[in-house]
């Protein structure tokens, strides 16, 4: 638990940040026409917080959320319809939630596990009013109130209103008073009476003299209602009031105000406290910065020159503003770089329980923690990658006597693995399970009513997983299966500019890759000369470089050239050649010969001269330009000058088709 | 951005009277004047420090680093074949602003900045040069001088320049 408590921060922020604009919506959602555009992203927020809280074994949290998304998928599928008393009791949730995540915090008192049961109760009410009746039963029992579920019926039906209400509602009126911690338990009886006395003023006669089932679902649903009046209406209108309120109940709510107050400031208190320990930095901040101190470097390079011709006393003082330049460089970047295993440290817990939960054994490898990846990418790779590791353990594993009759080990294998690629970040996510099923995508995806033939090509009839809705799954469960979590997936990583394909075969496994683009990612790279210009290649590619000799060089067939090194003969690339430049060292054992590998394949190429090493910052060349050809982004060198990053990848791939023809 | 700071009397008889906004930066390209609206204009720096593109047409210079922006610089004097081209202390490349993206041109040298009046703004005669009457706004006349006015954030972002094109493969 230790280990991941560095991580607990992130989620607490960010399911607080999910709560908000949870809260938000909710708000000012129309309830008569509500707007899918708005229902969405209500629903993945419940499912987002439920899939972090899963992660951390946050029980309660889970199962709350959990619930909430029930509903609110019915509701966004069009199958329920949104009711004010919906709104309520998701606002209410959303509160428990908060209270959850105080505790988690340490910032709070503990959450009564009944408050978590009666609320999930609740909510389960709206879909499924009859099959619940007796959990209400157990729920009011923990609250040590002696009726059952059919008593409480038959009292609203026959028994003079006040008491039955009283009753009744004792289960539901629990969390929302516990919610607001700071009520004692006096304070809670009173406003428990003070509801109920009121409920008995203004509920409908109709609503509390039905009888059977469905008097349980009205008047447990009804406090919310009742409860908001409580909080405002009371005090800023009493006009509101119906004249023949008891005189009792109008003076009761005053001590709950009172209360109220008192527990408001003590919780804003607490709050501000420990918010006050991380600064969330706008990215864009954090880019000007670096900017900005970018330029400082070169003008200061360009000051040292100048005063190197003049006086020596300047020099030397200017060479102190050149270390301390170069500190505050590498402090802004460090500000944005973080190595993967932030992100891999997450999921040995999640696949841990996740396997526990599915009876799946599991192990999980991860490679290339190493990588480094802007922080704004970090932050935002998490949430994806947490789905794709949850859809491949659910999904993706089979179950160990399946994976034994198939003739693989019990226990399932899932990678992850971040290495760059062609100037691009790849994280993967691979299993060696079921694989997808081609055909079972496609009559689903049939089913669903979307375009699909069976001449699509197999990566097109993958990315149908992305679909939103879109899941094969036979039973939803709280891991997966809602056909949620990939279309997000998706999106997210759209968002962050990169693209996500995938590569699976039935029986075999699935390889999940998400490519994420050079957007201010750090490489370090070996810069390189031909004629004027300066060329950085990615050091990962580079194996060595050297000086030929003229007798090394052999023209193959009239066209193309190799290079023999230590006995081996390599294709031989001239970087001249593909820019169009006119070289210094037009010869190659006049010039340098840089043996690089990708994807297993050996090239030599033949540059100028080598220029030195550096860590260059990756700009975007596509930002306002668009992609050029062998080229994968571009850096800014100390003198201010543009130089572009080879795309080895590419370069080396080029010449190996061109041997191949 | 793109929104005029002050609205231009607006003549309804003039057939563009709606793309037009009232100040122009004028620069010559051969012998002729060109203006664009200012508010497409970012700034305007001298010619230097250019990194070369491979494989792109002859008018995209390359790239240049504007405050740790890649920006890339295109010649209008060779895309539109104005004679021949020189490159010294006097050339000028006015960076702009066009769609979220920034971009410089190369020009033969910035006259100033001038205000026309709608009424003073013809639409273009349909004449086959070698810019596309497509990207003309119209001609603007002052005392004697005739201005080429340009439509610069639909040339930067067409085809014909490709900077924003699709991937060279």
């Amino acid at each position: 638990m230790d280990d991941l408590s560095e991580f607990h921060d992130v989620f607490f922020d960010e399911a607080t940040e999910h709560l908000d604009g949870m809260e938000s919506l909710l708000l000012s959602i129309d309830v008569n026409a509500p707007d899918t555009e708005q229902l969405n992203p209500i629903f993945r927020a419940a499912h987002s917080i439920k899939g972090g809280a899963a992660m951390f074994g946050f029980q309660d949290i889970t199962e709350l959320t959990h619930e909430m998304e029930t509903v609110f998928d019915r509701v966004r599928k069009g199958q329920m319809p949104l009711s004010k008393d919906l709104v309520d009791v998701f606002l209410i949730s959303g509160d428990l939630l908060r209270a959850m995540l105080a505790v988690r915090k340490d910032d709070g008192d503990e959450v009564p596990q009944e408050d978590v049961t009666a609320l999930c109760v609740r909510l389960r009410l709206f879909l499924e009013p009859e099959a619940v009746a007796d959990e209400i039963s157990v729920t009011v029992a923990a609250h040590q109130v002696k009726v059952s579920s059919s008593d409480a019926v038959q009292a609203a039906s026959a028994a003079p209103p006040p008491s039955s209400l009283a009753k009744g509602k004792s289960s539901a009126a629990v969390p929302e008073a516990t919610v607001k911690r700071r009520k004692t338990k006096k304070g809670v009886e009173k406003s428990l009476s003070a509801v109920a006395a009121e409920i008995s003023t203004i509920a409908p006669a109709d609503q509390v003299k039905v009888s059977g089932n469905e008097a349980v679902p009205s008047s447990l649903t009804s406090p919310s209602a009742v409860e908001e009046k409580n909080d405002f209406g009371l005090f800023v209108d009493p006009a509101t009031l119906p004249a023949n309120l008891p005189e009792a109940a109008a003076m009761r709510p005053g001590d709950i105000k009172i209360d109220e107050l008192k527990g408001v400031t003590k919780a804003e208190a607490t709050h501000s406290a420990t918010d006050a320990s991380s600064i969330r930095v706008s990215v864009q901040k954090v880019d000007q910065l670096i900017n900005l101190v970018g330029e400082l470097v070169i003008t200061q390079a360009i000051l040292a020159e100048a005063a190197s011709r003049a006086d020596p006393k300047l020099y030397q003082a200017l060479s102190q503003l050149e270390r301390n330049t170069r500190d505050l460089q590498e402090s802004a970047m460090s500000i944005r770089m973080l190595p993967m295993s932030f992100v891999f440290g997450r999921f040995p817990r999640v696949v841990r329980d996740l396997a526990d939960k599915l009876n799946k054994q599991v192990e999980l490898k991860t490679e290339g923690e190493g990588t480094e990846l802007d922080k704004g990418l970090i932050e935002r790779i998490v949430d994806p990658l947490t789905h794709l590791v949850r859809n491949s353990l659910d999904h993706g594993i089979e179950l160990p006597a399946v994976r034994q009759a198939a003739g693989k080990p019990a226990k399932g294998t899932i990678t992850l693995r971040a290495f760059h690629r062609g100037g691009n970040v790849m994280v993967e996510v691979s299993d060696d399970g079921a694989g997808l099923n081609r055909e079972r995508l496609l009559s689903r995806a049939r089913e669903r009513g979307a375009s699909v033939s069976d001449s699509m090509s197999d990566q097109e009839v993958f990315q149908l997983i992305f679909e939103a809705g879109f899941s094969t799954a036979e039973k939803i469960t709280d891991v997966s299966g809602r056909g949620v979590g990939m279309d997000v997936v998706r999106r997210n990583i759209r968002e962050m500019g990169g693209n996500v394909e995938i590569s699976s075969n039935l029986g075999a496994g699935t390889c999940i890759s998400i490519r994420l683009p050079l957007t201010l990612a750090i490489l370090d790279g070996m810069s390189v000369a031909v004629g004027k210009e300066v060329f950085i290649i990615p050091l990962t590619y580079i194996i060595e470089s050297l000086r030929p000799t003229a007798a090394d060089v052999k023209a193959v067939s009239g066209k193309g050239k190799v290079v023999r090194v230590r006995g081996e003969y390599l294709p031989l690339i001239s970087l001249h050649e593909v820019f169009n430049l006119r070289p210094d060292a037009p010869e190659v054992h006049e010039g340098m010969v840089v043996i690089l590998e990708s994807e297993g394949r050996k090239t030599a190429m033949f540059v100028d001269a080598l220029v030195g090493q550096h860590q260059v910052v990756i700009k975007s060349l596509e930002r306002n330009f668009r992609r050029a050809q062998s080229v994968s982004g571009a850096t800014i060198m100390g003198d201010g000058r543009v130089a572009l990053i080879l795309d080895v990848a590419e370069l080396v791939g080029t010449t190996a088709g061109a041997t191949a023809k | 951005m793109s929104q005029p700071l002050n609205p231009i009397p607006v003549n309804p008889s003039a057939a563009h009277a709606g793309r037009i906004a009232n100040e122009f930066l004028t620069f010559r390209l051969g012998k002729e004047e060109y203006g664009i609206e200012i508010l497409k204009v970012q700034e305007i720096r001298g010619y230097d420090a250019i990194t070369r593109i491979a494989n792109v047409p002859e008018f995209i210079k390359g790239v240049v680093n504007l405050r740790g922006i890649i920006v890339p610089i295109i010649d209008l004097r060779i895309k539109f074949n104005l004679g021949t081209v020189e490159y010294n202390q006097f050339t000028v490349v006015i960076i702009l602003n066009v769609s979220g993206r920034v971009m410089g041109i190369v020009v033969d040298g910035v006259s100033d900045v001038i205000t026309l009046a709608a009424e003073q703004v013809r639409p273009a005669p349909d004449f086959a040069a070698d810019l596309d009457t497509e990207y003309i706004i119209g001609l603007g006349t002052v005392d004697e001088r005739m201005l080429i006015l340009m439509d610069i954030e639909a040339l930067m972002c067409s085809a014909e320049i490709g900077l924003t094109g699709p991937d060279i493969h």
